[in-house]
């Protein structure tokens, strides 16, 4: 039904999306965590960082990742030679790519959770004998899944729908950074790449609808769960 | 043991200290301790964390976890509480019972009524094992019926398990009704503190309650029923009596009354031709000027109890009334009855109930 190579884009998608949502998750409660519960000298400016990638033109994001994270930039120079571990041109560039991009959404996402959360059932918690850890994995955390859920959703379809960012970070390597949408844009630029082409936009189309699909059943699951339905 | 009422208009600071007692307010200065622990102290630094200080406290709104079934709200203190559970005076099993919760345990928050969900919010607290049970106006969320199914499982808990209980409140006859100790406070001072009874004796105290006319609190115990009259004898002391309409009341059963000040009579002499059924004589301990036109006195009747009166300031002249002088205090015995239906408003267990269902006819004196 698929061809071997659209086979390798899907699953390069899919895995360098979810692996971006997976790893972005634990920082985004962090920031959202800091954002919401602190007043700091800097918060300004971190809100602000968190937010560049939705306001920036995704190239613009690109060109800082190789500028950053490139064999010579002060991070990806220290990779390289600490690890080995090169991010241009890799699948690890791609995910680092993908979750920078949907980092905003998500942060924005956990943010809103963070704050509907009644601190009064938390102060309640700690009369009850729970410590500040205990209150935040025992009442808040389950309290902000509906959101985290919804979060993890958004970031998981920016993840698999960047283009500027992927194509200008890490090329269009087949195999290996080269996502369905990098792949549709190779082939319409293809001279027969048209059905192709077409192949991977009901691809691309059918994963949406099943996301949808997946999100809405998870929110309504998750909803029941903390007693709001 | 037993309540400690902390009584006060709304902003008198109330719930401010029970924050500052739970560790959730911190204070800028000052002590704070709770028997020999001491939970706060500015001078030497000491600030003990919210959920090291064992206290249980109950909110006005219930706050139970949503995400959590009843029986795991009511567990999330007991698990927490280390040893103190294993040597639990208080078990699920008897929180259960007392506050009657079985058939609620596999349900959400979110499908219990009001009065249900401040019920598993007490017995979540009383679970984890806390030193001192602080309750923070927690009927002021509910209506009449719900408050009155809460009150009486306050009033069961509180005689059935040996955990004292600094409640908060600013509705009077919930203070009446529960506490043994009072606490008044008026804008952020303490204006009183001590057994219930003989707080509400001081005049400042005793104009912070409104609904009620300055009064005497009493507590009785019912002797015998003069069945010729229709009447119920009751005993304040072994040789202060008062007679009241017929109460259905066992013998040797302890009843609270209250004697409104103005339905109490001063006269120097025995009274030989008053229809008065209560005469009490005894002495006057204090002549308090209220306003121009009032005067409250305090009569000091038996060994140990005082009654208070309201007189006009043109009597006390005429009477000459001075601490030491000796009086008779005539209580007409109908200001009993409607003293004690301003208490038992609700269709409470309390015996004071029997005591108002006899005079029903004349309605609360709300």
């Amino acid at each position: 039904m698929l061809t071997p190579t659209e086979i390798i884009a899907l699953r390069l998608s899919l895995q360098v999306a979810l692996t971006a949502v997976a790893l972005s998750l634990p920082l985004a409660v962090l920031i959202a965590w800091l954002l919401t519960r602190f007043q700091f000298a800097g918060r300004s400016l971190l809100d602000a960082v968190v937010h560049l990638p939705l306001v920036l033109p995704p190239v613009v994001i690109g060109y800082f990742l190789l500028v950053v994270f490139g064999t010579k930039g002060p991070i990806g120079a220290w990779l390289y030679e600490t690890f080995g571990v090169r991010l241009i041109f890799s699948r690890s560039g791609a995910i680092l790519a993908a979750a920078v991009m949907s980092f905003p959404l998500m942060v924005r996402a956990v943010r809103l959770a963070l704050e509907a959360v009644d601190r009064g059932l938390e102060a309640a918690a700690r009369t009850l004998g729970a410590t500040r850890p205990d209150v935040f994995f025992s009442i808040t955390l389950p309290l902000m899944l509906p959101g985290i859920v919804s979060g993890c959703i958004i970031a998981f379809a920016a993840a698999l729908g960047d283009f500027g960012a992927t194509i200008t970070f890490v090329g269009n390597v087949e195999g290996e950074t080269q996502t369905l949408s990098l792949a549709i844009y190779s082939l319409t630029q293809a001279p027969d790449g048209d059905a192709a082409a077409l192949r991977l936009v009901l691809i691309s189309l059918a994963l949406a609808l099943v996301a949808l699909y997946l999100s809405d059943w998870l929110a309504r699951r998750v909803g029941r769960y903390i007693g709001r339905a | 043991m037993g309540i400690t009422a902390l009584f006060g208009a709304s902003g008198a600071g109330k719930s401010t200290l029970l924050n500052l007692v739970a560790g959730l307010l911190r204070p800028d200065e000052g002590l704070i301790a709770v028997g020999q622990r001491v939970f706060f102290d500015s001078a030497a630094g000491i600030d003990v964390p919210v959920e090291q200080r064992e206290l249980g406290v109950v909110f006005q709104d219930p706050r139970l976890f949503p995400h959590l079934t009843v029986r795991r709200n009511l567990m999330f203190g007991l698990r927490r509480a280390g040893a103190r559970a294993d040597a639990a005076q208080v078990t699920p099993d008897a929180v259960i019972e007392l506050l009657g919760l079985a058939a609620l345990l596999e349900r959400r928050p979110h499908t219990l009524s009001g009065g249900e969900r401040q019920r598993v919010a007490i017995g979540r607290a009383l679970l984890a094992q806390p030193r001192l049970l602080l309750m923070d106006e927690p009927l002021a969320s509910l209506d009449a019926a719900r408050k009155a199914e809460v009150l009486r499982h306050i009033e069961r808990l509180r005689d059935k398990f040996r955990v004292p209980i600094l409640y908060v409140s600013h509705a009077a006859d919930e203070v009446l009704r529960l506490a043994r100790s009072l606490v008044a406070l008026d804008r952020g001072a303490v204006i009183g503190a001590g057994p219930i009874d003989d707080t509400l004796r001081d005049p400042a105290v005793a104009r912070l309650f409104p609904a009620f006319e300055a009064g005497s609190l009493l507590h009785c115990v019912v002797r015998g029923h003069d069945e010729r009259y229709g009447l119920t004898v009751l005993a304040i002391e072994d040789s202060v009596e008062l007679r009241v309409p017929r109460m259905d009341l066992e013998r040797g059963s302890v009843v609270r009354v209250r004697i409104p000040a103005r339905d109490v009579a001063l006269a120097l002499s025995q009274p030989a031709d008053v229809s008065t059924v209560n005469r009490l004589a005894g002495n006057v301990v204090r002549v308090d000027p209220i306003d121009a036109t009032h005067v409250d006195v305090q009569v000091l009747v038996g060994r140990a109890t005082a009654l208070r009166v309201r007189v006009t300031q043109e009597a006390t002249e005429r009477l000459a009334l001075v601490p030491g002088l000796p009086v008779w205090c005539l209580i007409k015995s109908v200001a009993l009855d409607r003293a004690t239906l301003l208490m038992a408003d609700e269709a409470a267990v309390t015996p004071l109930f029997a005591l108002a269902a006899n005079d029903a006819a004349s309605g609360p004196q709300r």
